[in-house]
C-alpha cells in the first residue's frame, strides 16, 4: 500500500515538473525543490501525524499573517475598510515591498490575546472582509502589483448578520477577483485552511502549504459532527478526508509545501518567514517571466482540471 | 445491529422536528396530502398554501424546456472515490444507493434545450442524490455546461439545489468552488448570460461560487439560501435567529437575489429574459 501511495506520489509530482508554468529557466531548481519535497514526504502520514498537522496548525503560537508581514515586507502599509460598511480585523490587507518590487498582501489575522481574538473573530471573516480583499485585489491588478495571500481561517463567520450581508455571495466573488487578476499570484495556508473562508484567498496561480498547515473542505470536529454524528470522531474524521500538506500535494490541489522548522513554525517564527519567504519569492520570479493574459488562462486551466471523476463507458 | 442511515445532505431548516415523519408528500406548509400525479401536475407546489415540494431534475427540466428539445450531455460523467472514504459506510455505496434512488448519475443534469423557442444550456440539480452535493462529478459536469454554451453561443440557466460540497471527497470537493468560479469567468468573458434560479436549499460550497455570479438571479418561495445553515449558526454563535433567516424572502430584502418566482411563472419569466439578453433583443 505504502508503495503504490509513494508511486502515485512520484506520478504527481512529475505531472507537476511537467507543468508550462515550471518551465524555463527555473525548472531545474524547481525539480530539485520537488525532489526534496518527495524525500520529505514519502514516508506517507500516518493518522497521528495528520492529526499533529491539525494540532500544530492550530498552535496558539503559531505565526499569524501580521507576523509574518514583518519578516516578508518592507514599507508595509495596511489598508483597511471596504469602503461600504465596515472594516473586518479578521482579514488585514495592504502594501509593501517584497524583495525590491511593490506586492499586495492579503491574510486572515487571528488574534494573540483573548482580546484581540474576539476583536478578529478568531480569523472567520465577515463579508465585509471579502470585499476589502476584493478591494486590494482589483489595486494589485490595476497599478500590476504582485498578489500574495496568506490564508489561516477555521471558515467564514457563521452568523445571522454574516449571513444577512452576503457572506455566500461575497466569498464566490472574492474568488471570481482572482480569477480575472493579470497579475502573479501566490497563496500559501499558514495555519488552519477552512472550507470557503479559506478558498476566497486562494484562487491563485501557485497554491502552497507550509508544512504543518492544513486545508479542508470543513473541519474535523465539523465532519465527525455530520457523518459520525459524535463531535469526539474528529481524529477519526481528519484521517479519512486528510487535510494535510502532503496529501494535498498529492491530490494536485497545491502546488508545493513549504517547509517549516523542526517542530513547527511557532519553534522559530524568523526561520518559518525564512523559508515563506524564499518560496513566495521563488514562485513570483518564475510567474513574472508571463504576460497577465497567459498568467489568467493558466490559472483558470489549473483550477478547471482539479477533481478526480469517473466516465462510464 | 442495524447501521443507522446517515443523513449527510442537509439539515432541516424551518421545518418541524416531526418533518423526518412525514410522508413527503404531505404539505409542510398546511398538512395537505397529496397523490404523487397531484402534485405532478401542480408543478409540485401546494394549491392549498403555496408550499414549494422539491421538484427532482428530470421533472424541472420537462417543466422548463421545450417538449423533446432536450438533449442530455455529459451523462457518462460519474463520481469516483479519491479518498477511499469510510465513516460509517464507504462513500462507494453511498453513490451506488443514490444512482439507484434517484436514477441519475450524478446530482446535476446538463444539456441542451430550448425554452419558448430560444436554444440555452441548462444545468439543473437534484437534491435526492445525495443532498446534491457538489464533488468532482458535479463540478466538471457544471464547467461542461458552461463549455457548451459558450461554444453554441446560447445563454447558460442553471438551477441549483444543494446543500454543500461533497465531504466525503475531501479537499477536492473544496476545489470544485474556485473550479466552478472559473468556468462562469469564462463565460462572462465570451459575453454569455447566465441565469441561476436558487431552489430550495441551496447553501454552503454551492452559493459561495456558481450560484452567486449568474447575470440574473431568482429564487423560489421559501427557498433557504444561506453559506452557513440555521443549526449551525444557532449551534455556534447561540444567537437568535430571526424567523425568516436565510429564507429567500429574506435574500430578496437584503439584496441578495433580483426576484421570487413561483415555480408557474418561472418559464415564461425566463422567456423574457432570454429575449431581452437575445442578440438584438430577438
Amino acid at each position: 500500500m505504502a508503495r503504490e501511495d509513494e508511486h502515485r506520489l512520484r506520478e504527481r509530482l512529475g505531472k507537476l515538473t511537467s507543468l508550462p508554468l515550471l518551465r524555463g529557466a527555473r525548472v531545474s531548481g524547481e525539480i530539485k525543490r520537488l525532489q526534496r519535497q518527495l524525500e520529505r514526504i514519502e514516508a506517507r502520514p500516518s493518522d497521528e501525524k495528520i492529526w499533529r498537522s491539525v494540532e500544530l496548525a492550530r498552535h496558539q503560537d503559531r505565526p499569524y499573517t501580521l507576523d509574518y508581514v514583518q519578516f516578508l515586507l518592507e514599507d508595509w502599509v495596511e489598508l483597511h475598510g471596504d469602503r461600504g460598511r465596515a472594516d473586518d480585523a479578521a482579514i488585514v490587507a495592504g502594501l509593501g515591498r517584497l524583495d525590491g518590487r511593490t506586492v499586495a498582501l492579503i491574510g486572515h489575522q487571528k488574534g494573540r490575546d483573548a482580546r484581540e481574538r474576539v476583536q478578529r473573530q478568531f480569523g472567520m471573516a465577515y463579508p465585509e472582509g471579502y470585499h476589502k480583499a476584493i478591494r486590494v485585489m482589483e489595486i494589485a491588478g490595476r497599478h500590476g502589483f504582485p498578489l500574495v495571500c496568506l490564508v489561516d481561517t477555521p471558515g467564514a463567520y457563521p452568523g445571522v448578520v454574516a449571513e444577512q450581508h452576503g457572506q455566500g455571495g461575497a466569498i464566490a466573488r472574492s474568488q471570481a477577483a482572482m480569477a480575472r487578476l493579470e497579475v502573479p499570484t501566490v497563496a500559501c495556508v499558514i495555519g488552519e485552511g477552512g472550507s470557503g473562508g479559506a478558498v476566497a484567498l486562494a484562487l491563485a496561480d501557485r497554491v502552497l502549504m507550509q508544512e504543518h498547515s492544513i486545508y479542508s473542505v470543513i473541519s474535523p470536529e465539523g465532519c465527525a459532527a455530520i457523518l459520525w454524528r459524535d463531535g469526539a470522531e474528529k481524529q477519526k474524521a481528519a484521517a479519512a478526508f486528510k487535510p494535510d500538506a502532503a496529501h494535498c500535494l498529492e491530490l494536485g490541489v497545491v502546488d508545493g509545501v513549504v517547509p517549516e522548522p523542526p517542530g513547527g513554525a511557532h519553534t522559530d517564527p524568523g526561520e518559518a518567514a525564512r523559508l515563506l519567504r524564499e518560496a513566495v519569492v521563488d514562485s513570483l520570479d518564475d510567474l513574472e517571466a508571463l504576460s497577465g493574459e497567459e498568467l489568467r488562462r493558466r490559472r483558470r486551466e489549473k483550477f478547471r482540471a482539479m477533481g478526480v471523476y469517473a466516465v462510464n463507458a | 445491529m442495524a447501521t443507522p442511515r446517515i443523513d449527510v445532505s442537509i439539515e432541516h431548516r424551518g421545518e418541524p422536528a416531526t418533518a423526518t415523519k412525514r410522508h413527503p408528500n404531505t404539505c409542510p406548509g398546511c398538512g395537505s396530502h397529496y397523490r404523487d400525479d397531484e402534485l405532478e401536475g401542480s408543478l409540485g407546489v401546494c394549491p392549498q398554501c403555496g408550499h414549494h415540494f422539491p421538484l427532482r431534475a428530470r421533472a424541472r427540466i420537462a417543466h422548463l424546456a421545450d417538449a423533446g428539445s432536450f438533449v442530455e450531455e455529459a451523462a457518462d460523467v460519474r463520481s469516483d472515490d479519491p479518498l477511499g472514504f469510510f465513516d460509517l459506510r464507504p462513500y462507494a455505496e453511498r453513490l451506488a444507493e443514490a444512482e439507484l434512488s434517484t436514477g441519475l448519475g450524478e446530482a446535476v443534469v446538463i444539456g441542451q434545450a430550448s425554452l419558448d423557442g430560444h436554444p440555452c444550456e441548462l444545468a439543473v440539480m437534484d437534491f435526492a442524490f445525495m443532498g446534491g452535493s457538489m464533488g468532482s462529478a458535479v463540478g466538471e459536469k457544471f464547467c461542461r455546461a458552461c463549455e457548451s454554451a459558450v461554444e453554441r453561443e446560447v445563454p447558460l440557466i442553471s438551477v441549483t439545489a444543494s446543500g454543500g460540497a461533497r465531504m466525503q471527497e475531501g479537499i477536492l470537493s473544496l476545489m470544485q468552488l474556485p473550479k466552478t468560479v472559473c468556468a462562469v469567468e469564462d463565460l462572462h468573458d465570451a459575453g454569455i448570460p447566465m441565469f441561476t434560479v436558487m431552489a430550495h436549499p441551496t447553501t454552503a460550497g454551492v452559493l459561495a461560487s456558481f450560484a452567486s455570479l449568474g447575470d440574473v438571479t431568482v429564487a423560489e418561495p421559501g427557498a433557504l439560501i444561506a453559506f452557513t445553515g440555521p443549526r449551525v449558526v444557532q449551534q455556534t454563535t447561540r444567537e437568535k435567529l430571526p424567523e425568516d433567516f436565510g429564507l429567500a424572502e429574506s435574500n430578496l430584502r437584503f439584496g441578495h437575489v433580483d426576484a421570487i418566482l413561483p415555480r408557474s411563472e418561472l418559464r415564461p419569466f425566463l422567456a423574457r429574459l432570454l429575449r431581452l439578453f437575445g442578440r438584438n433583443g430577438a
